[in-house]
């Protein structure tokens, strides 16, 4: 897709949300649209599949208009997470510009946060996308559990991050760090795009 | 005095985009009284630190220099101060007061407004402090053009300083701000609580500091810490009322307390009714909107949040739209997800927080995308906050931050830099020649060079010295007889103490006493015991200097070139009659100058009691010095006058000569020179010795000797000018009549 058209002064960038079922995805996309001006947001839309009916992603689009002289859109959008529903997720990955990894932190999903986590990068590979090149930043949604059922952001960095690439603890629920992750992938986005990254 | 406080130092400044300026301003002016900009005057809407900072310069001057005197005080002070000076006639100690003082500090002045009398005495102070070159700093809570009535004259002054307005933090300088006062408490938040405070729309750094107070008598009473969305609730529910009073009786309900404003708490029964002692004015909510039913499993609310497709979004195969927040909020509760904050709050909550967080997101963005898709952007901001530290305006680059696509914003910065480097050089040199004229805004703008190079020749004008006294009037040349005695010691004791003795010296007397070489002569003997520059001049010079300056826009630049002068002396004083503007400008340089013990000379053709068309101010003062007259000479001194006379042209001493052109009547010294001259050139145009016959024929008309060969009725060589200089024809005497003739005609 066309990250950065220099002629238009436009700059679009496609987000996706990306982690296990039940991780907060959607929360993330529903905390963002409350929290944007009527004027400045498209519909939410969840479009479903045609076999089995079932819904199988979130699109929010943001008008932030004009940022230092360009037309910026962002495009968020979240994957089922659901195992069964790979191919939606290898559509959705097409041609993202950055991955907000949202991962469950309770202990007892932690199985489940790998496995989406090496979901994640053979899609990326089956793609021809290096994992490497792609921004990405963790989420670790939940952390207002008790903390007896929670894993803390280090654990989670240790056992997940190991690119060491920026993370985030949050409550998606109540908002805490949900805009806070959404910057720091911009920003990877934007560095990226910055450092010759730029589809045209 | 105000009361100085300790807490109010630069180093417990939060310093942000805001008043980065000001407070930068206020640092230089700090660490170089008199010398960076003065006076140096800041406004900003009550609460946003104007008084923090006067305090900080205030103690920086004063740990750089503890001899310092520094006067602290606040418009009010300065009004009852005056009055009080007034009432028991010490006026002048009042104002002496301020002149003594190193750095004077005057809060609030916008209520000078309409106060004719109090500006034209801060007017004073500020003249009579600039000219010593001593620290200003005003504060206001509006610009000094928004202050009603405000004289134009203090307006000015104010424009040949520096004008900063300190405006409302921004995000980044609040968190700073709570942060930097929430460690001075020793109190810790959770994260994330700081900044929902910040990102309400808190205007003033005072109620940023109220709220803060409110977070910690809420944390005083709470068991668990508060969390952001409370904190949020908290403070920005201060405009929604109910909102903080459902937060408080939910939190008054689980601990069984209450806190007043104050943080005293409260055992309570029923937190309604303590809420609304400690709340007065606050209307209670209903119990039903007070958090819904508890969460048994905490984690069930997000798994459940998820669940998506079977429950959330709609019927197979329709595609699911959310129409607007409401429905998501609605789908959020139908999912079983209760709002521990009730839904009313949440929702509140939420709007407070939306336009926020989304614009402190924008505007991260924004400073992220300038940074990698615009690097230019980055440096126009970085230059920006440098040349704004510098004291310089930065329209032009700001305007180019502005525009979406500007052309080639590489040279523009480049030439701003340029512009700014020389004006950098300007200020260098305008210090150098007038330090209390580098503060000019004139120069700090490097989008008007042109304005700036018209301001510097001023200055460069203005450091020229004025005029001088005539080095061939010495005083040790006057020649002192018993008229004029008394003028010339006076004049000795004067040059012994200057500016202490006899302030102002004033020497009255007719044309040609004498009276501007008295002056001249003082002036040379200050100049040769000062260091600094005499100005000695006619009225009449200084006035036409006066007119070129208006003319000119000059007038700040005439007038330092005399505020600089060790001893100002003018002759002819009497021709400022009926000359406003000249009469106004002497006035404060005359005050200036007995305020700082500089002498000041005047001589004058007209005695003072007969002086019409001058002020009575002036005149006043005038005569609150020693005026001494110059008599006509006497007989004694026109013999010596005579003698040095005649001596001077190295003629031979004749003493009857000397006697008899002594013995001519005589109104001044003029007079006396004058006759000498005519008898010497006479003498000299007859190839004749001079001598008294040849002076009373000169003098008095007397029969002249014939010489031979010449024919009497015929033309003769006589010059009568009294100075015996002139030469031509046509007032040369051809045909001189009979002497009969001549007899009959002055006896007529």
């Amino acid at each position: 897709m066309s990250l950065v058209n220099f002629t238009a002064r436009e700059i679009t960038c496609k987000i996706v949300y990306y982690g296990p079922g039940r991780s907060g995805k959607t929360t993330n996309l529903q905390y963002i649209f409350g929290r944007v001006p009527d004027t400045r947001r498209g519909r939410m839309v969840s479009l479903a599949t045609q076999g089995d009916r079932t819904l199988f992603f979130d699109f929010l689009p943001i008008d932030l208009g004009s940022i230092s002289g360009f037309q910026t859109k962002f495009q968020l959008y979240t994957v089922p997470g659901q195992s069964y529903y790979n191919a939606t997720r290898k559509l959705v990955l097409q041609g993202a510009d950055g991955i907000v990894f949202v991962a469950d932190s309770q202990a007892r999903r932690f199985d489940d946060n790998l496995e989406s986590l090496q979901n994640l990068q053979e899609n990326l590979l089956s793609q021809g996308v290096d994992v490497r090149t792609m921004p990405i930043a963790f989420q670790y949604n939940k952390q207002d559990l008790p903390g007896e059922l929670v894993l803390q952001p280090p654990e989670l960095d240790e056992s997940l991050n190991f690119r060491g690439v920026p993370s985030f603890g949050a409550d998606a629920l109540h908002g805490s760090g949900v805009f806070e992750t959404l910057k720091g992938i911009s920003e990877l986005v934007l560095r990226k795009l910055a450092a010759g990254g730029i589809a045209e | 005095m105000s009361v100085l406080q300790g807490a109010h130092r630069f180093e417990a400044l939060v310093v942000g985009t805001s008043n980065r300026t000001a407070v930068t301003a206020g640092r230089a002016v700090a660490n170089a009284p008199g010398s960076a900009y003065n006076p140096l005057l800041i406004y900003a809407r009550p609460g946003m630190g104007k008084t923090h900072l006067l305090g900080a310069i205030a103690h920086q001057v004063f740990a750089l220099n503890p001899a310092a005197r520094i006067e602290f005080i606040t418009l009010d002070e300065f009004v009852e101060g005056f009055h009080v000076a007034l009432s028991t006639g010490q006026g002048e100690q009042f104002r002496s007061r301020f002149g003594n003082a190193d750095l004077l500090l005057v809060d609030d002045i916008q209520f000078l407004s309409r106060q004719r009398e109090m500006q034209a005495e801060l007017l004073r102070v500020l003249d009579v402090m600039l000219a010593g070159q001593k620290q200003v700093v005003l504060t206001s809570d509006r610009a000094p053009a928004e202050i009603e009535s405000l004289d134009d004259r203090l307006l000015t002054r104010f424009a040949g300083g520096l004008v900063l307005d300190i405006a409302q933090p921004d995000y980044e300088t609040r968190v700073a701000i709570l942060q930097r006062k929430a460690e001075e408490r020793g109190a810790t938040f959770p994260d994330g609580v700081l900044e929902a405070v910040a990102s309400l729309d808190i205007e003033s750094v005072r109620e940023l500091v109220g709220a803060l107070n409110r977070l910690l008598a809420f944390q005083a009473v709470s068991e668990v810490p508060i969390d952001a969305a409370q904190a949020r609730i908290l403070i920005g529910g201060l405009q929604s009322a109910a909102a903080t009073t459902e937060l408080v009786v939910e939190q008054a309900e689980v601990m069984e307390f209450a806190v007043a404003g104050h943080g005293e708490m409260i055992p309570v029964g029923d937190p309604r009714r303590v809420l609304a002692d400690a709340l007065p004015g606050v209307m209670l909510g209903q119990s039903d909107t007070l958090g819904g039913e508890p969460i048994d499993d905490p984690a069930a609310e997000h798994d459940d949040k998820e669940e998506g497709p079977p429950h959330d979004f709609g019927l197979p195969g329709e595609p699911h739209e959310y129409q607007d927040s409401h429905e998501f909020h609605d789908a959020g509760a139908a999912a079983g997800s209760p709002d521990p904050l009730g839904e009313g709050l949440a929702e509140k909550a939420a709007l407070q927080a939306d336009r926020d967080e989304f614009g402190d997101f924008l505007s991260d963005l924004a400073a992220t995308l300038a940074r990698q898709v615009d690097p230019w952007r980055a440096r126009v901001g970085e230059a920006i906050l440098r040349w704004e530290g510098e004291g310089f305006r930065t329209f032009r680059l700001e305007r180019l931050l502005e525009d979406p696509e500007p052309a080639d914003p590489e040279s523009v910065m480049i030439q701003y830099e340029a512009d700014a480097e020389q004006l950098l050089e300007l200020r260098a040199e305008a210090e150098s020649l007038a330090p209390e004229m580098a503060g000019a805004a004139q120069l700090t703008d490097p989008g008007n060079m042109a304005a700036a190079e018209a301001y510097m020749q001023r200055v460069r004008e203005g450091a020229i010295p004025p005029a001088a006294p005539a080095e061939h009037w010495l005083l040790d040349d006057l020649i002192e007889g018993p008229g004029n005695r008394m003028a010339v010691r006076a004049a000795q004791a004067a040059i012994a103490e200057p500016g202490r003795k006899y302030n102002p010296i004033v020497i009255v007397g007719g044309s040609g006493v004498g009276k501007t070489h008295l002056l001249h002569g003082i002036g040379n003997a200050l100049a040769l015991a000062s260091d600094g520059h005499v100005a000695c001049l006619g009225a009449h010079e200084f006035t036409q200097e006066l007119i070129e300056a208006i003319e000119r826009d000059a007038v700040t630049a005439w007038r330092n070139r005399y505020r600089r002068c060790a001893a100002l002396l003018l002759d002819d004083v009497h021709l400022i009659a009926g000359k406003e503007r000249t009469q106004e400008e002497l006035f404060l340089l005359f005050n200036l100058f007995l305020e700082t013990n500089r002498q000041l000379g005047f001589a004058s053709a007209v005695p003072l009691a007969e002086l019409s068309g001058v002020e009575p101010r002036l005149l006043t003062r005038l005569e609150g010095g020693l005026v001494v007259e110059l008599p006509p000479p006497d007989r004694e001194l026109r013999q010596q006058l005579v003698e040095r006379t005649l001596a001077g042209r190295g003629r031979e001493t004749d003493a009857e000569l000397i006697t008899y052109i002594a013995s001519r009547p005589a109104e001044s010294a003029r007079a006396v020179q004058g006759y000498v001259q005519r008898v010497l050139h006479s003498a000299d145009s007859q190839q004749a010795k001079a001598s008294v016959a040849l002076a009373r024929e000169v003098l008095e008309g007397a029969p002249r000797v014939v010489r031979k060969g010449i024919v009497p009725g015929r033309t003769v060589s006589v010059a009568v000018a009294s100075s015996g200089g002139v030469k031509s024809r046509e007032k040369t005497v051809w045909s001189w009549p009979t002497l009969s003739e001549r007899v009959i005609e002055e006896w007529k």
